[in-house]
């Protein structure tokens, strides 16, 4: 390997380790939380709420709930290690070392899309034997995993580039990552909606991303996959070249 | 031979604030160098533009020719910077931290005895498998100087290396740390107790208000000064006479000191004078002028900062 190649190695296994050292709270208590809406929810509104044909209501919210906690864990990984990295000081060590803005973006991102594959997993192997759900397209399962996987990381890098204290992290969370993960039919088909909120809910990213995971696993979703990986990859794109300015410049990061 | 480091016209402003004033000097390959001033001066702001914390309004800095900004990453292989603040993360341990730091730069496997020296060397080696949060401050500070060691910089900085640390440490870092200039690395000090700059450093700058005061050798800078220092103790009640009260740079618990130019106020005119007032004298010692001396002749201000003490 080369020691740009060492270097990013190094930075993706400390970024790894990091969330493995603490695996009880970066994946256990996101699949014990997500297991409880998966319990209340399918108890509550197996009867009530119909979706697509052939689907029923518990089936249908197992995808929704991993990719929530995908979207929640993935950005909760980057923006946290970066935040604590700045509040601690820690940071120092990455800024000194020979390491370029594509070194920090890969490594992060990478790292963030573990963490939120073994979430996804671990959820799925713990539901699978109580909600056996069909594979019908799993390119566009992997697909549309990674590239909202990989654009949530962004985002809490962004989140993280921009925080200067964990209450601005927080911030984030609450009201863009929280809000958006919930109103993006996770609990509900849009179609069930009424018009003015089917509309609206069109132009949430989330939507796209929890709507084509499913598509992997019915084969049939509210719009259609192509969309769906299209609006995913244009988030990521739009993501990506965000932070990456913001790491190439120094923004927030150098005085 | 191409310098260690090379700082060429650097202006640094913080809105309003000029940090750095245009900045130009070298650090020369195999060098002790201290880089010195006081509080404010700047010191700080230019290291971590050497090391790319800061970006520059404008100049150039360029670390065993490569260009800081333009050719960073080999800049940033032969340096080797130790912070002023104790940072650490908490999630590994020594050992851990040092490997990590080891492979930012791009060292493997092959750095691992080294890393087990400077282990041994820092009196680190019972606390290599220790989470870096459950080390003492002077710990943290071994495990930085450990840190910005790993790769084997050819040029080191240490910014206030010794601030608040026990003599022990002190004592082991300036022996370890003398042995490796020895050995060809370029150490660059910067430190608010002069005492360890005059003994360790062979040349030395002096920036001030954001701008150089003056560079040159540390036996130059100490032969430049034109004054001695004549300490007198006068028996209880001894008035000075007054031809020599215009001497007088310091009183302290009965002890004068008076600041003779050399030529002009023989320390042999002193005692005519005090034996003419018909004084007599306790106890006399002579002082050659110190870095302190010059520190102060430069900038009119004391090195240490409030409540420091060597």
């Amino acid at each position: 390997m080369t020691p740009d190649q060492i270097g990013f190695v190094t930075l993706l296994r400390k970024e790894v380790k990091r969330f493995w050292s603490v695996l009880g709270q970066t994946v256990t208590a996101p699949v014990v939380t997500t297991m409880l809406y998966l319990l209340v929810f399918a108890q509550a509104m197996k009867d009530r709420a119909s979706v697509y044909e052939g689907v029923s209501y518990t089936e249908f919210l197992v995808p929704g709930l991993v990719m929530m906690a995908v979207i929640q864990n993935a950005f909760a990984n980057t923006s946290s290690s970066l935040i604590q990295s700045k509040v601690m000081g820690n940071i120092v060590f990455l800024q000194m070392a020979p390491l370029g803005p594509l070194q920090w973006f890969g490594a992060y991102v990478l790292a963030a899309l573990l963490r939120a594959a073994l979430v996804a997993l671990t959820m799925l192997a713990v539901t699978l034997p109580f909600v056996p759900l069909p594979v019908t397209s799993p390119l566009a399962l992997v697909a549309v995993f990674v590239l909202t996987g990989a654009s949530l990381a962004v985002m809490g890098l962004i989140a993280g580039i921009l925080a200067e204290k964990f209450d601005h992290i927080a911030a984030f969370t609450n009201f863009f990552v929280t809000p958006l993960s919930f109103l993006s039919g996770v609990f509900y088909s849009v179609h069930a909606l009424p018009p003015l909120w089917y509309h609206a809910s069109h132009f949430n990213p989330f939507f796209y991303m929890i709507d084509g995971f499913r598509y992997g696993f019915f084969g049939h979703a509210d719009v259609p996959i192509w969309q769906s990986l299209a609006w995913c990859a244009g988030f990521f794109g739009v993501a990506s070249a965000i932070c990456l300015r913001m790491l190439v410049t120094g923004y927030k990061l150098k005085k | 031979m191409q310098p260690a480091i090379e700082i060429a016209g650097v202006r640094k402003t913080y809105g309003p604030v000029t940090a750095l004033r245009g900045i130009d000097f070298e650090i020369r390959q195999g060098e002790f160098f201290g880089l010195l001033g006081p509080n404010g001066a700047g010191k700080s702001t230019l290291i971590s533009i050497i090391a790319g914390l800061v970006q520059m309004n404008a100049g150039r800095i360029s670390v065993m020719g490569y260009d800081t900004v333009r050719q960073f990453r080999q800049a940033r292989r032969q340096l080797g910077v130790v912070p002023q603040e104790l940072v650490f993360d908490p999630f590994f341990t020594v050992r851990d931290m040092l490997r990590i730091q080891a492979g930012y730069y791009g060292c493997g496997r092959e750095v691992w005895p080294w890393i087990d020296e400077m282990l041994d060397r820092l009196d680190l080696a019972g606390k290599s498998g220790s989470s870096m949060r459950a080390l003492s401050g002077g710990m943290k500070r071994r495990v930085l100087i450990a840190q910005a060691l790993v790769h084997r910089p050819q040029v080191v900085i240490l910014d206030e290396p010794t601030a608040g640390v026990d003599v022990e440490l002190r004592r082991t870092l300036w022996s370890f740390m003398t042995e490796l200039h020895r050995a060809g690395t370029t150490v660059v000090l910067t430190t608010h107790y002069l005492e360890e700059a005059q003994e360790l450093c062979e040349r030395i700058a002096i920036l001030d208000k954001g701008a150089l005061q003056v560079i040159d050798t540390t036996r130059e800078l100490l032969a430049r000064h034109p004054f001695r220092f004549l300490r007198l103790r006068l028996p209880e009640g001894a008035q000075l006479p007054e031809a020599l009260r215009p001497l007088v740079a310091a009183e302290q618990e009965g002890t004068l000191e008076l600041k003779l130019e050399s030529g002009r106020h023989p320390i042999s005119a002193v005692f005519m004078a005090l034996r003419d007032a018909g004084v007599d004298i306790d106890d006399v010692h002579t002082r050659e002028p110190d870095l302190e001396d010059i520190f102060i002749e430069l900038t009119g201000r004391s090195a240490a900062p409030a409540g420091a003490s060597a």
